[in-house]
């Protein structure tokens, strides 16, 4: 890859920025970089990243989807009640990942069958999904003490914390589906021009379905490390974390009108905005003007996007 | 008409959204080799007689034969498994993504369900050179190119894979002058490979110096079908707006 080539590569100029903040950020306190704050660290980011990971794929097919985090209390809550029932702990994890992958197929089959735009669509599942986990558990959270997720939560392995193989499995898979398969092809062509791609015959439902199908199977996974770190199951949890999800895949470059942008960027993203949030923490500023500064952070995020799109 | 068989034949094509009747009757034929001018004032049913062809729209009545076997074209991707393929007015491209994504968008070359790339990269590149189409680089996204070079792209696909008729939805509107002359020239080259064309326009001009054939439509019904050069533009022009064909003393086919 010549140089050209890299300075014009989304991934490096977002990267860039991160390696920077992480560099500012060990200067200005010694223990940012530290083996317990970046375990620390790495342990916050896993869950937004995760679900930026799908929220990613449905933003670059030109959709959005809110429901990922009332999704994620909903998979939690099958898994929490299951294993309460004396479900075996991976059959139980297998059926949480079911559920979330059904309200996200739920999704994708209201967009395109019913016509719903995906706004409309995943704020009512966002409605829908988080009811339902509350109406299962009458409002109780479900400690969950199984090995396997404590596993998940806690443990380590080559000295990373499990939550981190997750992040980047997901991240290698989905970044191999969307730059390698048919499938992918077709997610950029249909947010590049979904008129277009109909006319060229891709069946533009059938992979709407597939993308929000994917988005809720992402979303189900979080709940799985979700449900590890908490050994518990609270139909509460994840409150608008859809809305980090989707800050993070911005920040991190992916145009929000569709069919441009790289999904590894939003797990850069989703460590820009944990590294704020931690940073912030260590130097003893008050989690108020942490809100304030990943809102500017947006904001200015796409704002370069756009002068850089102004520029070509 | 005598000589090849007709690679198309519409025959008594009609059809009606809810009240409004579009076609009454209609037909159209097309011979390989040749470029057929469709004509005719908006709400003529010009466009809707082509969309059927083309499975965009579905006929209340009528029968499409495609070399003399009757087609069933109730989507565009039945057209296309008859070597129809059409070319629209607006560039029909998804500008963020580079040729070879373009050219195959839809019937992706791959094995397992992942994209083989290189093979299509070097499809594009033969499939371009064929036309005599030069484009600096395969990789940049078709968005940054001129009206000109992607409607070259969208006819190079249209023609890729085993065309036999091409339909050509005032392929010249969105172009400049140059441009123009360059699909013009690129069409030239397909009507000599045996690809019958059909091609709609609102240009009488561009029209008269370039189709062999033309077919009149007013109200939904066929005005004349008849060799181009059997009329003066002038001539053209008053059956287009009048919808009665105009007495002449060479033979016409139909009235």
């Amino acid at each position: 890859m010549g140089i050209a080539k890299l300075k014009s590569n989304p991934v490096v100029w977002i990267l860039l920025v991160a390696v920077l903040m992480a560099v500012i950020l060990s200067f200005l306190s010694p223990f940012f970089m530290t083996v317990g704050n970046m375990t620390n660290l790495s342990k916050q980011v896993s869950i937004v990243a995760i679900l930026a990971a799908g929220q990613a794929v449905v933003i670059i097919s030109g959709g959005i989807d809110l429901s990922v985090g009332s999704v994620l209390a909903f998979s939690a809550v099958v898994i929490g009640t299951l294993i309460q029932m004396d479900v075996n702990p991976t059959l139980a994890m297998f059926a949480g990942l079911l559920a979330g992958t059904f309200a996200g197929w739920i999704n994708g089959m209201v967009i395109t069958r019913a016509k719903i735009p995906p706004f409309i669509a995943t704020l009512g599942m966002l409605g829908i999904a988080r009811g339902m986990a509350l109406a299962i558990t009458g409002g109780v959270s479900h400690p969950v003490l199984s090995p396997l997720f404590l596993y998940i939560g806690n443990a380590k392995l080559l000295g990373l914390p499990i939550p981190l193989y997750f992040v980047i499995v997901t991240f290698l898979v989905v970044g191999i589906m969307m730059h390698k398969t048919v499938f992918g092809r077709h997610v950029y062509a249909i947010g590049g021009n979904e008129r277009v791609a109909r006319l060229q015959g891709i069946p533009v439902d059938r992979q709407k379905v597939k993308i929000y199908a994917l988005s809720g199977f992402l979303a189900a996974l979080a709940a799985v490390v979700m449900t590890g770190r908490l050994a518990a199951t609270p139909p509460s949890v994840a409150q608008a974390i859809e809305l980090q999800a989707i800050a993070a895949v911005i920040i991190g470059g992916v145009s929000f009108v569709g069919g441009r942008g790289i999904v590894l960027t939003a797990l850069i993203g989703a460590l820009i905005m944990a590294m704020i949030t931690n940073g912030l923490n260590i130097l003893g500023i008050s989690s108020f003007y942490q809100q304030v500064l990943i809102g500017v952070v947006i904001i200015v995020a796409v704002w370069l996007d756009n002068l850089k799109s102004s520029a070509r | 008409m005598s000589g090849p068989d007709p690679l198309v034949e519409m025959r008594h094509i009609s059809k009606n959204f809810g009240g409004l009747q579009a076609l009454t009757n209609a037909s159209l034929e097309l011979y390989p080799g040749e470029v057929l001018g469709v004509l005719g004032h908006n709400g003529a049913g010009k466009s809707t007689l082509i969309k059927i062809l083309a499975g965009a729209e579905t006929a209340t009545e009528g029968a499409i034969f495609v070399n003399g076997h009757e087609a069933h074209i109730s989507d565009p991707n039945d057209a296309r498994a008859f070597g129809i393929e059409t070319i629209y007015q607006e560039l029909a491209l998804c500008g963020n993504l580079n040729a070879p994504s373009n050219l195959y968008m839809g019937r992706e070359i791959s094995k397992w369900g992942f994209l083989d790339k290189k093979t299509m990269k070097a499809e594009t590149e033969r499939a371009l050179s064929k036309l005599n189409i030069r484009i600096k680089s395969l990789d940049t996204e078709v968005e940054t190119m001129s009206g000109g070079q992607r409607q070259a792209i969208s006819i190079s696909r249209a023609v890729h894979f085993d065309t036999k008729i091409l339909i050509m939805d005032e392929p010249t509107a969105a172009l400049g002058m140059e441009e123009s002359k360059m699909v013009m020239d690129l069409t030239v080259e397909l009507k000599k490979q045996g690809i019958g064309i059909i091609w709609i326009s609102h240009d009488i001009h561009e029209v008269y110096n370039f189709t062999d054939r033309i077919t009149i439509l007013h109200g939904g019904q066929n005005v004349i079908t008849a060799p181009t050069r059997n009329f003066t533009q002038d001539e053209i022009v008053s059956m287009i707006i009048s919808g009665r064909p105009v007495e002449h003393a060479q033979d016409k086919e139909e009235a």
